[in-house]
């Protein structure tokens, strides 16, 4: 039972030996499940898209790269899920703050709406943006075979990462702290700045790295409208299953990596502003 | 000067919260709101502070009138029962927030800082956040920063109320002792009569939205203007048909003039009180009476559970008589 007691802070290091010399049989079957179920579904697969990749060598690391069409397709998906993402983090949060501190008729119906995105298959979504945003518009809306259609589906489908991941942490805050800033003389502007943001930044941040890898990986919602005109708007999980169509499939597998490293990269970098923004207040 | 409170109402939908109420709260003093959970008086404070808007009615603080001044533009210290930390900010860090955001200049922001910390003892624990501190302590930074504007007034809201017994009783002396050196116009909420007494130059009595008696702790206690503020300050027990507070009330082993008489038929010693209950004989008053008295009266009286006795009010005891 005393690995269930240290609950409180203490150096990392000190953790990991107390629980490596003090397993009881109970969480010793926990930690050996979670390592196996994670090793199967992740690490496995992973370190076998890396290691086919490097089969290849740096050669067919480097030529992939230099392969203008595969070039361009990843700056594409990286610049737009970028876009998307910064998109998402203010609006977001906005409904977000909408969803939980104002109460409207149909707020019930839009709490539901917001999941719709993560429900519904990316391939039908796929199909209702092709049939309101493609060449047969009812709205004279057509973005086919353009940028701004990868733009539309990738806003489409990550929307409720940034949502559904901050509007929990809002929920919790105490209305009191925002009271006291008031109190104190802080305009709301100044409140939101100083006290709640930094509050809402974990938060944040966690859906803005989800709305990214999301926005890399995506496939079904945008292969119809976007027409994945090479060097246009092909996009880089389209490249990867032309290259195994083409039976290159160390060529696919170094882009996958790539594709790997940006999201980690990403991840830390969204972490490291996450923790600059806590420090700053 | 002080706080002038005219004519103040306010509903929560069906619900009335405060009633026409009109109070006068004298500068420079330690002014308690008393009354039971839901009375209205944490709804009067946040008024004052402009947290809450009054529907009817008018607030002049110091002077000035606020009606439509917001809470930003008071210059009001209010410190909440939850301590309402700026929980990623540095003990220093809330402290200053109030000068910062007055864009005072940093030598002078750090002076005051050190001052204040200083003065609620916390010092050490400038560059903690407030999670690493106990609640008592979190209170205090709390009070600290909101000191630290310099309020014309200070309201505290249940400030003691989250914390238990013996951190409560340290903070309420502390609170007094910061009072006479600070003589900022206090005003502070709690639903704890001992609390009140002991802390407050003056207190509010506060029931279902209306002002049930103002005055000192003495007049409050020994001259209560209704049955209600009587039972609220203390406890009471009906002696015949008047209400009585149980340590007012002589009794006897000997037969006396007396209002009841009766066998003693409870007898429990807490620490240096015996608190008794007294069944009366006489079928008018068929209820127990509580008396208290200290363990040596008791002693001297020669009383024992069981004995036969007889009750009246002690020469000088203030009574309400029963409605």
């Amino acid at each position: 039972m005393t690995t269930l007691a240290p609950t409180d802070p203490g150096t990392a290091r000190q953790r990991r030996s107390r629980a490596s010399s003090s397993l009881t049989r109970g969480s010793a079957i926990g930690l050996g499940l979670t390592l196996t179920w994670f090793s199967l579904l992740v690490l496995i697969p992973l370190a076998l898209v890396v290691v086919s990749a490097a089969e290849g060598g740096w050669q067919t690391f480097a030529d992939t790269l230099r392969n203008p069409q595969t070039a361009a397709a990843l700056r594409l998906t990286v610049t737009q899920s970028l876009i998307v993402t910064l998109v998402n983090v203010v609006m977001g949060t906005l409904i977000a703050w909408v969803l939980v501190r104002d109460s409207f008729p149909g707020k019930a119906l839009l709490e539901v709406v917001i999941d719709i995105p993560f429900a519904l298959p990316t391939i039908v979504a796929g199909l209702v943006l092709l049939s309101l945003y493609g060449p047969q518009s009812p709205i004279g809306v057509d973005v086919a075979n353009t940028e701004a259609s990868v733009f539309l589906a990738l806003l489409f489908v990550t929307l409720p990462f940034v949502v559904r991941t901050v509007q929990p942490v809002l929920i919790e805050l105490d209305r009191d702290v925002e009271e006291a800033a008031a109190s104190l003389g802080a305009s709301r502007f100044t409140t939101f700045r100083r006290v709640l943001l930094p509050a809402l930044t974990p938060a944040i941040t966690a859906g803005a790295a989800l709305s990214f890898a999301r926005g890399i990986s995506e496939y079904g919602s945008l292969v119809l409208l976007s027409g994945n005109l090479p060097l246009q708007t092909e996009v880089a999980s389209v490249r990867i299953l032309t290259y195994i169509e083409n039976g290159n499939e160390a060529a696919a597998a170094a882009v996958a990596t790539i594709l790997l490293v940006v999201a980690l990269l990403a991840i830390t970098v969204l972490q490291l502003v996450s923790r600059a923004v806590a420090r700053r207040g | 000067m002080g706080i002038e409170i005219t004519g103040v109402s306010k509903r929560f939908g069906d619900f009335v919260a405060l009633d026409d109420v009109s109070l006068s709260i004298p500068s420079g003093q330690l002014t308690a709101l008393l009354g039971p959970s839901g009375g209205g008086k944490s709804t009067l404070l946040r008024i004052v502070a402009g947290l809450e808007s009054s529907d009817e009615g008018q607030v002049v603080i110091e002077g000035r009138d606020t009606t439509g001044v917001p809470a930003q533009k008071r210059n009001v210290g209010f410190v909440f029962q939850h301590y309402a930390a700026f929980k990623h900010m540095t003990v220093a860090k809330n402290v200053a927030f109030g000068l910062e955001i007055r864009k005072r200049p940093k030598a002078e922001v750090k002076a005051k800082v050190d001052e204040l910390l200083e003065l609620v003892h916390l010092t050490q624990f400038a560059h903690r956040l407030p999670s690493q501190l106990s609640g008592g302590q979190r209170q205090r930074m709390a009070l600290a920063r909101a000191l630290a504007i310099e309020p014309s007034v200070l309201l505290l809201d249940e400030p003691f109320g989250a914390l238990d017994a013996k951190v409560r009783k340290e903070l309420r002396d502390w609170l007094r002792r910061l009072h006479d050196e600070v003589h900022v116009t206090t005003v502070f909420v709690t639903h704890d009569q001992e609390e009140a007494l002991e802390v407050a130059d003056s207190l509010v009595v506060i029931n279902d939205g209306r002002i049930e008696q103002v005055g000192t702790p003495d007049d409050l206690y020994d001259k209560p203007a209704s049955d209600f503020v009587l039972s609220f300050l203390g406890p009471v027990t009906t002696l015949g048909d008047r209400l009585i507070r149980p340590h007012d009330i002589e009794i006897s082993r000997y037969e006396q003039a007396a209002v009841v008489d009766g066998p003693i038929t409870r007898w429990t010693r807490v620490g240096f009180e015996v608190r008794l209950e007294v069944t009366p004989t006489d079928p008018r008053h068929p209820d127990p009476v509580q008396v208290v008295l200290t363990r040596s009266d008791a002693t001297a009286l020669g009383l024992h559970p069981g004995d036969h006795v007889w009750l009246r009010p002690q020469p000088g005891a203030d009574a309400v008589v029963h409605a």
